[in-house]
Order: structure tokens, then sequence, then C-alpha cells
């Protein structure tokens, strides 16, 4: 095993082109040491960002929440605006792990490592946000909805580095996730799904029920239509061209679909209620 | 402070400093690191075992199977298991090398640097499956034990039966999850072998390191180090570590330390038996049981180790605490090609007791009774009969224990208020039922008989007193509890007292840390030997009882003064094993435990929101460490309940990890609100009752019962996580 440290962002960028090979991007290190006694080799070498200046910042402006490549759940729980702003990251940030991760994870681990269970990206992918990647080469920014191609694969390119998350700021009528872990806490998600509604229209993401975190686009063009629905069939239905779940240690697909649809159902439900706002 | 005072743990400082020293704390010069090669699937046969050539093996200290120096097994209640495996292999994950390096990291290496070719031989997965030629492995049909109990006519009375009611139950396989992983360290000198670590019983892991060590007791000498929880699971499986330790040890002549992580502990170490029970029931018009058929099956695994003993517990508490004339229990341990399961807190009595608990409340639906109502026709009364001829003369009046605990839970309001919620909410459903049950303290039948456990109490020339036991303190409160019965006894002050750490040259064997002895039968040697350490000082001249000790010792110069006890079977208790009839348990803690919960139908998950844990226990010694074993029992049986699924492949688990094995957080649980009887046992110290393990028993069928409240249905499997309750929601009959 061999740990890179570089102290600034240029250094880092440029060892991720050395020649000895790519080395493995480490910030919170959350996803990395849970799979570190089973490791095969220990020729692994990681580029640790924890001496890299400027990548911990949170800046909420008037158009976007940029997130830096190394600020963690617990940065953003504790910034009171941004979490204002944005309440489904606070409450994705609060359902990953237990403290100690939440204050070592970070969004952008959450990004870069991958899992088609990422609580955060679902809450990510919901508001619109954007990846920006840097090589030594260009600056790219790229929707976080087309950031994925396939199980833990994406666009970045090994030469790349997450450097910031874009989150824009817009006027929202309807906010909501939920997660279905296999306890209250501390779990891996076995579902999760998060809906949101601004003058854009609806966004709707699901994790766990795909090779990637996901947009159900066909529900959201139903949703955008004024479609209504009187079961939780016929909304799963719909989702059935959206997901692909699958049978692992966690759970089953039929599970996750099955639960995936009855979560929306009967949220949409409440909404038809005279309670209810949208 | 005495018997009935909340006196603070006595090991509670050390551990809470961080100061109390685990066996991987242990600092020894030279120390080498010790691993497991282990099989790669369920049956087979080793054909050749490749080295790495890459791998400085001249680096490293190799055991096989030909460096046992006595008999290569693992002694227990048999002999079948051997400590490594010579060709052919029952189970994965058996141990077949040992291999130990000064480096970690290069034991790592040496580990991934061994493979083991073999020859796939047919292997039993599942104990009810029938049976081909090939896959007998033990006897003429796999089966390791067998045990029928019979009382009266049971044809006659399912003859003139007015109902007959039939269920089949099963129950999952359950991880211990203690926090700190098992691990042994081995030191061989001149006086012999040392074995150090974390562990129930030193005397079983003594005897199976002088069997395959081929040494005295004199020459092998173990000491438990601090222990971080054990539930079972550091009862027999310690004996393997040991051996693997002092195996490397005496070969490399150097110490030499195995330390299990979590991943290897739980895909190799014992779990909980998986079960399988049938009831078929007579009842007569008025609500009675006349007539009670079960068969157990239990999953063994693959070798006998201790399922013999968790059978026999598991059908002595099969038929609970109800009454019954015609009775006929019979019980199967079978084997599997999974590694072997083990003890766990309950040993066998958590399985029969959820099906029977789950078992009375479908017949209650199916006769249209109140669940209450229905126990209440049928639970035991003074003079009546259990299973085996035992006569019930606790003197407990069961039906006003289970009363009073449906009281603290509300249970006729909330049963009512839930129809009406049930009714009109969309997706949630409320539910409120109870299991009503017992533990019998002490080990089974002639037991404790056999173990003739000794206790010795000294009294040290500087007026102090030491309690030794061979019974390990590991996070039950053990020594403070025997700290208390010998303070309370003689009369003395808490810093008077101390409590040896178990070290088999310096401790009496007085027996295992299981059963939910320690306390009553221990306590009550530990009571004895302080009486008769006091008879001793009796004419001694002094104002205390130290200034008595310091004087005595002042007359007998270099002598010990110790009070002794050995136990005796009272002369009233009768057991017979040959037929199974008698007295199966000196005593039983009895118990109602009330679960409600709250099911969500969009989810399919369950959450238990409030428990009422209401039990007899003769004498409460310590308050707070008994209502702390309480609530950590049910915590534990609400896991096995509805959230611990054990995920096997190939016969072992896949689901090493605690982020894919669900144990409970704190947010998985109710409020666990602890009522205690007292109606004292002559056989405890102060008249205590053992209650290790009560707790293990009743949440489960009390969590379920009050699922199928909730949902108006009929469930037979644990656990019954959201994936399966979906499934049986599916194909339900919805009785």
């Amino acid at each position: 095993m061999k740990v890179l440290q570089p102290d600034n962002l240029a250094e880092a960028l440029r060892l991720l082109v050395e020649p000895d090979g790519t080395p493995v991007p480490i910030a919170g290190g959350t996803d990395l040491c849970v799979h570190w006694p089973a490791r095969d080799l220990d020729n692994t070498r990681f580029l640790d960002l924890s001496r890299v200046a400027g990548l911990s910042r949170l800046t909420l402006t008037h158009n976007a929440l940029e997130i830096g490549a190394r600020t963690t759940y617990w940065d953003l729980i504790c910034a009171a605006d941004a979490a204002k702003a944005f309440p489904l990251l606070a409450q994705a940030a609060r359902l990953v792990g237990a403290i100690q991760i939440q204050t070592r994870g970070t969004w952008a681990g959450n990004i870069a490592n991958g899992s088609p269970a990422a609580d955060g990206v679902l809450a990510m992918m919901v508001y619109g946000a954007s990846v920006v990647l840097q090589s030594v080469r260009e600056t790219r920014e790229v929707p976080l909805d087309e950031f994925f191609t396939g199980y833990k694969q994406s666009v970045r390119r090994p030469d790349e580095l997450i450097v910031a998350i874009r989150v824009p700021r817009r006027a929202y009528t309807f906010e909501w996730l939920a997660k279905v872990g296999a306890r209250r806490a501390q779990a891996i998600s076995k579902v999760g799904v998060a809906m949101t509604r601004s003058e854009n229209g609806w966004r709707v993401a699901a994790n766990s029920v795909a090779p990637h975190v996901c947009r159900c686009r066909t529900l959201e063009a139903a949703l955008n239509a004024g479609r209504t629905f009187t079961s939780p069939q016929e909304v799963r239905s719909l989702l059935s061209a959206d997901v692909a779940a699958i049978t692992d240690l966690r759970s089953t697909a039929e599970y996750r679909e099955r639960v995936l649809s009855r979560l929306i159902f009967y949220r949409l439900a409440e909404l038809d209620k005279p309670s209810g706002h949208v | 402070m005495g018997i009935g005072e909340d006196r603070p743990r006595v090991d509670g400082l050390d551990k809470l400093r961080g100061a109390a020293a685990y066996v991987d704390d242990l600092r020894v010069e030279g120390v080498l690191h010790g691993a497991t090669v282990r099989t790669p699937a369920a049956r087979g046969r080793i054909t050749r075992i490749h080295f790495d050539p890459g791998i400085p093996w001249n680096e490293y200290v190799i055991v096989d199977h030909r460096d046992v120096p006595g008999k290569n097994h693992v002694a227990s209640i048999e002999t079948d298991q051997p400590a490594l495996v010579e060709t052919e292999f029952r189970h994965k994950y058996e141990p077949v090398l040992l291999l130990a390096h000064r480096s970690p990291a290069a034991l790592r290496k040496g580990v991934q640097g061994v493979r083991l070719e073999y020859e796939p031989l047919p292997a039993v997965e599942d104990p009810l499956a029938g049976l081909t030629s090939d896959r007998i492995q033990h006897g003429p049909d796999n089966v390791f034990k067998r045990i029928d109990i019979r009382k009266g006519d049971v044809n006659a009375a399912f003859a003139r039966a007015a109902h007959v009611i039939e269920g089949e139950y099963r129950t999952g396989a359950q991880e211990h999850a203690y926090i700190e992983p098992q691990g042994m360290l081995a030191t061989s000198g001149p006086d012999g072998v040392t074995v150090r670590g974390s562990m129930q019983c030193p005397y079983y892991v003594l005897k199976s390191l002088c069997a395959a060590l081929g040494r005295s007791e004199r020459e092998v000498r173990v000491i438990q180090t601090a222990t971080g929880g054990a539930f079972g699971g550091k009862e027999d499986y310690p004996s393997v570590i040991a051996i693997h330790a002092a195996l490397l040890a005496l070969k490399a002549g150097a110490p030499v330390k195995i330390i299990y992580d979590r991943q290897e502990d739980m895909a190799a170490t014992t779990k909980r038996h998986p079960s399988w029970v049938r009831h078929r029931t007579a009842i007569d018009e008025a609500g009675r049981l006349i007539g009670v058929e079960i068969e157990v099956v239990m999953d063994a695994g693959a070798y006998v180790t201790l399922s013999p003993v968790v059978l026999s517990r598991g059908v002595l508490h099969a038929l609970g605490p109800y009454a019954c004339e015609n009775v006929h229990i019979h019980g199967e341990a079978r084997l599997t090609n999974s590694p072997p399961y083990g003890a766990f807190r309950g040993f066998g009595a958590p399985q029969t007791l959820f099906a029977l608990e789950r078992h009375m409340d479908a017949i209650a639906r199916r006769l249209g009774l109140d669940p209450a109502e229905f126990r209440r026709r049928n639970l035991l009364r003074d003079g009546d009969r259990m299973a085996t001829g035992q006569v019930y003369r606790d003197g407990v009046d069961l039906t006003r224990l289970m009363d009073d605990a449906l009281e603290h839970a509300a249970y006729a309001q909330r049963r009512e208020e839930f129809k009406r919620f049930n009714a009109s909410h969309p997706y949630l459903r409320r539910g409120i039922a109870q299991a009503t049950f017992m533990h019998g303290a002490g080990f089974t039948g002639s037991g404790e008989t056999m173990l003739a456990s000794e206790v010795w109490v000294e009294g040290h020339a500087d007026g102090t007193v030491e309690v030794l036991t061979a019974n390990t303190e590991m996070g039950q409160g053990a020594f403070t509890v025997l700290a208390q019965v010998a303070v309370d006894t003689l009369g003395v002050k808490n810093e008077q007292v101390k409590v040896a750490v178990p070290d088999t040259h310096r401790v009496p064997n007085s027996g295992p840390t299981v059963a939910s002895r320690t306390t009553m039968v221990v306590g009550k040697l530990v009571e004895r030997a302080c009486l008769d350490l006091a008879a001793v000082v009796d004419g001694v001249a002094g104002r205390s009882f130290s200034e008595k000790i310091r004087a005595w010792h002042q007359a007998h110069p270099g002598e010990r003064l110790v009070g002794r006890a050995k136990y005796k079977t009272p002369p009233e208790i009768h057991w017979d094993d040959a037929t199974y009839q008698g007295d199966a348990y000196p005593c039983y803690a009895w118990a109602t435990y009330v679960a409600t919960v709250e099911v969500d139908l969009r989810t399919y998950g369950v959450q238990v929101t409030d428990f009422v844990a209401s039990q007899e226990v003769g004498r409460v010694i310590n308050p707070t460490l008994a209502r702390g074993q309480i609530q950590g029992g049910v915590a534990q049986a609400i896991g096995w309940a509805i959230l611990e699924n054990v995920v096997l492949k190939d016969g072992a688990m896949a689901n090493t990890q605690f982020a894919n094995y669900i144990i409970p957080t704190s947010n998985d649980l109710p409020p666990i609100r602890v009522f205690f009887e007292e109606q004292p046992t002559p056989y405890g110290p102060g008249g205590a009752k053992g209650i290790g393990e009560l707790p293990m028993d009743g949440p489960a069928p009390a969590v379920i019962n009050a699922v199928c409240d909730a949902l108006q249905t009929s469930i037979h499997e644990i656990p019954l996580t959201p994936e399966r309750l979906m499934e049986h929601l599916d194909g339900a009959d919805h009785d």
C-alpha cells in the first residue's frame, strides 16, 4: 500500500497522471475502509486529499449551493442556511451511517464511490445537482443524472477529480425523501426515493433499484402530465420502465420495486387530501 | 452492599476507563500472530495443498493435523470434531492449517498463498430433506441425539378431543454479535502451556487442551482475560482457538496470539440452532389442553458439539407453563454440513417456546377465545404435573403473574383502541399480544450432580476475603453478584471482598458460566462456602469478621484459611436420564411478556412500540443488573424475531459483516418496562433464581403474536423480515 499526500490541488491532479498507475482518491475513507479487511492485495495506491487546502467549502449563494470535494455530511447538517435551503440534503445526511460516518463521509465521495444505494446522491439528484470534474487538462461540469453509466461506472476519467458539486437554487413546492433500510438507523438503503416539484416540473429519483442511483423519468412525465393513481400497482407499472432492481444479500427485487411504488403511492395520496399541499 | 441492593459493577470502572485488558491488549515480547487456513466448501476430501512458491515459507510456522501431539479432536460431549482436518471435511470454514508469523501483513499474504484442492462430496443442507446413502456421515441416519418424553395416553386424548389443531413453526440461526471477537494467546515454557483468552468456561478449555496436547491438567493452565460479551458463543468455541494457539506456540517455541476479525468470527464460529417444530394439539369443549404432540428437529451442523443438551433443554421447555395429562414430545438433533451450531442464550428453549406460544395464540384464534383467556384455562397450578412428571410446587400464581403483565401493558384498552385504529388507517396496523413462559435454572436433569461444582472462599492474612470460582465475568455482572452474596453472608464491607480471576491453577472447578446457573447454583455455593469459612473462625476473638481472619492467621502462620462448598443434589430432586422422567430443573423463573407493535404496510416493517417484561425470579440480588439482563435479553430476542437473518451459502454464513447482518439499535427498540415478582427459592442465595436466559425466550413469540393480531393472520417463521412478511401476506389465508 502506498499513500500519496499532496498539499495542493495542482499537485493532486498531477499525481493522477503519474506513469506509476492511477491512485485511488480518498477523502473520508468511509467506503474504502468497509472493504479493507476483505482486500485482495496490499499494493493499492491512495491519493489522500486531506491536506489539499480549499476543498472543504460549503458556499450558499443566491443561485446555488457549492459543495467542496472534502465537504462532509456533518458540515451540511451544521450549516443552518444550507440545510434550510435544501432540506432533503440535510435529511439524507442524517440517514447516512452513524454520526462518526457523517463527520467523515463526503458528498463527493458518495458520488465517486458510485454505490447504487447512495443516500446523498439520491437527494442531490432531485435538486438537479451537477458534478465539477477537474484534470490537468480541463475543467468540466456534468449533470449528476448523466454522471453514472453503470454499476460503479461513471463518466469520470481516471485523471479527473471531483472538485465540487453545484446544486442550483429553485423554488420548490414539494420536497420529500424516504429511505428504507433494514433498521431505522445505521443501515444501507434497501430502497430509497426522493421527489421534488418546482416550476421545471417533477423530479423523482430512486436508489438501490438499479445499477446506479437513477431518475424515474417515466413517472416524472406522467406526473407532469397531471396523472393521478388509484393503486400502488399503477405506480409500479410506470416505474418498471425506469428501474431494474436485483436480489442480493440485503433484499429482493420484488420487495424493492413493490415498496418503492407503495411509498410513492401513499405519499401522493396524502397530497390529494385537503390537508396536503403542492 | 448485600443482596437486594444496587451495588455498582465491580469491573465497571476498569472497563469505562479502558484499563481492562482484553486478550488482544496483552503485550507479550516476541509474540507471533496466528491465522487459520479453512476449507472452501461444505463437504469434501482434500487432495492437495498448494503453497504459492512466491512466498518465503521458511519465515512461517506451519501446523497441520500431524503436529497434534495428543488426540486430534476437540473434546466435548463427543470427540467427533477434529482440531484440524486430516483429509475429509464436513463444513465450510473448517480449520485445516495454522500459520504464524511475526508480521500480521506477512501472515495475511501467507493465508492468501495457500490453496486447497479438494474433491467435493454430497452435502446435507436441510435437516428435513430426505437422505441419500452418500450423505450419511453419522450413525445410520445422521441423527446426533433423539429424546422422547411421554406421559398419559395421547391417542385416547385425540380420540375424544373437541378440536384438534396443528401447526408448524420455524426459527432461524442467530449470531451472538458479542462486541469482542474471539481470541487466544498461548505461551509454552518449562512449566507447561498457558492459554489466556476470551471465554466462558475455563475448565472446558482446559479439558480439550489436555486431550489435544496429550498433557495433564498440571501441565496446562487456562486463564480468562476480560471478556467482551459471549451469550453462549464463548462456551465451546474457545476450546478450538485455544488448541490452535497452543499448537502454534509449541511448534514455534514462542508465544502465539490468534485473534479473529469480525468476518472470520461470524463465518467460522457457532450460531443459534435453526429449528423446526410441529404441534398437534387436542382440546376439549371447555378449551382445555387434553393431548399434546410436539415434534422438534434442530439443525446441529456438522459435529455433535453441544447439540444433545441444546435439544434436551428445547424439548424440556416445549410444553411451557401449561398443564396437560397426555403428552408426547419427540426431539432430534440432526447433522447438516454447516459449521456446528452451538450454545446461545436460551439454549434450545427459545426455539420450542416460540413454537408453543405462537401455537397457543393460533389455537385461541381458531376457538374464538381471547389468547389470555385460553392461557388462563391451561396454566399450571400447584400440584399439577409437568411433561416429565415434575410436580409444580413453586407456589407462584401464574395466572396472576400473567394478568398483572397484561394490566401493565393496558392490554384490554389497547385491543379496543387498535381495532378502531386499524379500521381507519390507510397503511399502519397496530397489535398487542403476549407470551407466557418459563426458564429452568441450572443444568438440565442430572447435570449439576455430574458437575459436582466446588467453590472456595479464602480469608487472607490482611483480613480480606477472596471468592474463588471458575465462573467468568463477561459483561453480565457475575463478579458483582457473587461479591454481593459474600458480603451479605459474611456481613463484611464491599472493599473487603474480591472475586478471583478464573485461572485453572488457582480456582476450583465451579462449572461453566452457562445455563442461568452462576447466580443461583454457584451463588448458593458461595453462600455455603462463606458459612463454612465463618464456622472456622467462629470462636476466634475479634470485633469484626476481618479482625477474626487476621487473628486466625496470627495463630496459624503459613496456613491457608479456606471455606469450601461442593454441590450436593437436594434430596427432593430426582431425575432419570434413561426415561426423561423427574425434576428436569430444581426450579424455574416464570414470566409473561407483552409486546405492542405497529406494522407499516408500505414497507412491511414491524416496529415494536412498547414492551412489558414481567417475571418471577425468586429474589433480585442487584436491581439494576437484573433489569439490565432482562432488557438486554429482550433486545437480543427482538432482533432474532424481526431483524437478524443469517444468510447461508454452502451451509455457512454469507453476510458476515454488521453492515449486512442487522442487529437492533436503540432506535429499533421500544421502551422495555421490567417488573419483578419475588418468591424466594431454597436453591439460590437469598432465594435467587437464574435469569440470564429467561428474557431470550418470550419476546419472539410475543412480538410475532402481536404482528398476527395487527394483521389478523398466522405467521409461522422467524426472522420475520419485511421481505418475508410481504411474501406471507401475498400467499396468506388471512385466517
